[in-house]
């Protein structure tokens, strides 16, 4: 085992630990905590992404998820009343339905992985470099990057919308 | 495992390390200095360790400049009792200061500081994403005072958190579209290579002012201090932020703003004045010899250093903007400002090419 296996081990641990912490840490029900450990999550992740050579996603990893979202989560937990959260029961419903997706996903991934031989591909040759994935993204995946935009767009012209003051 | 490559890696970190903190001290210095000037006054002039009055002209004189009050204040905050207030949230109370220095200390792995000494590169991780690690670490930075105004558990602390992820979030975005238009012009993402393209073609801010000019505004907003200084605003909300500190992690939130400073500062020089190189003297090419070495190393310092006093000396000349000032101007202004400049550096460029 060299280093890269090391740290991969390393890092996934750290992505699934955290992960967990995130849903169910026995020790706190501190939204603030949740959202700190989501925090871990994203950077364990971008430590995976470093070691697939993917040097640009995990930089966007970080500054986006981790340096903004998750920034404007705390914002917003901040601004709550975080006392009745922390008291607040679990719903059966909200579970079973949690418990279905991530059931549904898990069978997907592991129906992928049986079918699968492990010798089957080579590693993949490509750098991550941001030349290339900027090339890619204007070229042959140009739509589905406009139709993200369009879609964040029409998120926001929403925001506007709602929290609009009402004109007399 | 390349031995040379890790104990290399090993000294320059220890030696940037110790650098930046050391220059964060004495920015404090020059920090009061200038102050004292501005307003007429003397500044420190009195601490010096009790052998130094012996030294014939130059004891004075060190004494009458300061120079040994950084360390009294380090030492006073070393021995300050450590206090920790009754009702605080406890673990992000601690974590709190180590989570605001960490990436103030970890951002300058990225800036070269230098060309060549001997063989080695003077730059700790010469990365081909150099800009984007850097803002990806910058966003990491307001962690440590969110945490720390959530964790103190009382109203102005934590009205100083609330105000500090609000403003680093917008501000950030238009120091991270401030800057494309000098990758656009040097087609690279490699800091390195960025200075290497200002050594042939001349300053990037030069080329690109109106990128500088949103780049250093913005730079003041991420950094807390003023104009933009609103997180700690001691006329309104008592210390903001670190109200409820004391000693070596009040030390630490102190540490971490200038560090902050000393990295901004270094990324301005590396991004728009040139980095380690200047147009005359034979400096403009990476260094074959340790004495042109040594001399681009120095360059990059004093440049930095100016553009640190020009950071101390705004925070003394203008007065804190108003909350809905600074968004005002984050996002009605800045925003699209840097929009048209992206916008404006591409055409050109596609004109001239």
């Amino acid at each position: 085992m060299d280093l890269v296996d090391i740290l991969f081990y390393v890092f996934a641990a750290l992505t699934l630990g955290c992960g967990v912490l995130v849903i169910a840490n026995p020790l706190s029900r501190n939204p603030v905590t949740s959202a700190m450990f989501l925090v871990l999550t994203i950077i364990s992740m971008a430590g995976l992404f470093v070691l697939l050579h993917a040097f640009f996603l995990a930089a966007v990893q970080i500054l986006v998820y981790a340096g903004a979202v998750i920034v404007l989560f705390l914002f917003v937990i901040m601004l709550l009343d975080l006392k009745a959260e922390a008291r607040r029961k679990i719903k059966i419903y909200g579970l079973i339905a949690g418990l279905i997706a991530v059931g549904a996903i898990l069978a997907l991934f592991f129906k992928n992985l049986i079918s699968t031989s492990p010798n089957g591909g080579s590693p993949p040759t490509i750098e991550g470099t941001t030349e290339a994935l900027g090339k890619l993204l204007f070229t042959g995946y140009v739509l589905p990057f406009e139709v993200v935009s369009v879609l964040l767009l029409v998120a926001m012209i929403g925001v506007i919308l709602l929290s609009r003051k009402k004109l007399e | 495992m390349d031995w040379n490559f890790i104990i290399f890696s090993v000294v320059k970190v220890a030696i940037v390390i110790g650098a930046v903190q050391t220059f964060a001290a004495y920015a404090v210095l020059a920090e009061r200095k200038i102050s004292a000037w501005i307003q007429d006054r003397v500044g420190p002039n009195r601490v010096a360790p009790p052998f130094v009055k012996y030294i014939p002209v130059l004891g004075p004189l060190l004494t009458r400049w300061g120079i040994f009050q950084p360390l009294a204040d380090g030492l006073k905050f070393i021995l300050k009792e450590d206090f920790t207030p009754a009702n605080v949230r406890k673990a992000y109370f601690w974590l709190a200061p180590a989570i605001s220095i960490i990436p103030a200390t970890i951002v300058i792995a990225v800036i070269p500081f230098g060309s060549y000494l001997g063989r080695q590169k003077m730059v700790i991780a010469d990365l081909n994403v150099g800009i984007l690690y850097t803002f990806g670490i910058v966003s990491l930075g307001v962690y440590g005072i969110v945490l720390a105004g959530y964790a103190a558990n009382s109203k102005y602390p934590f009205l100083g958190g609330i105000r500090s992820s609000a403003q680093m979030i917008s501000y950030e975005i238009s120091m991270g579209m401030s800057v494309i238009p000098v990758f656009l012009i040097a087609s690279t993402l490699n800091l390195s290579q960025v200075v290497n393209w200002q050594a042939q073609h001349g300053w990037l801010v030069i080329y690109a002012p109106l990128s500088f000019l949103i780049f250093l505004i913005a730079g003041f907003a991420e950094t807390n201090r003023l104009p933009f200084d609103l997180p700690e605003a001691e006329t309104e909300l008592v210390g903001g932020y670190h109200t409820e500190y004391s000693s070596m992690k009040f030390a630490l939130f102190f540490l971490a703003e200038y560090s902050n400073m000393v990295a901004a500062s270094g990324m301005m020089v590396t991004l728009f004045f040139g980095g380690w190189s200047l147009p005359f003297w034979g400096l403009d090419q990476p260094a074959h010899g340790i004495g042109i070495g040594i001399a681009q190393i120095i360059v990059f310092i004093v440049k930095m250093a100016v553009l640190m006093t020009l950071f101390i000396w705004v925070r003394w000349m203008f007065p804190r903007f108003r909350y809905d000032q600074l968004m005002d101007l984050g996002w009605r202004r800045m925003v699209p400002l840097a929009l048209a400049n992206i916008l404006i550096t591409a055409v050109v460029l596609w004109a001239v090419a």
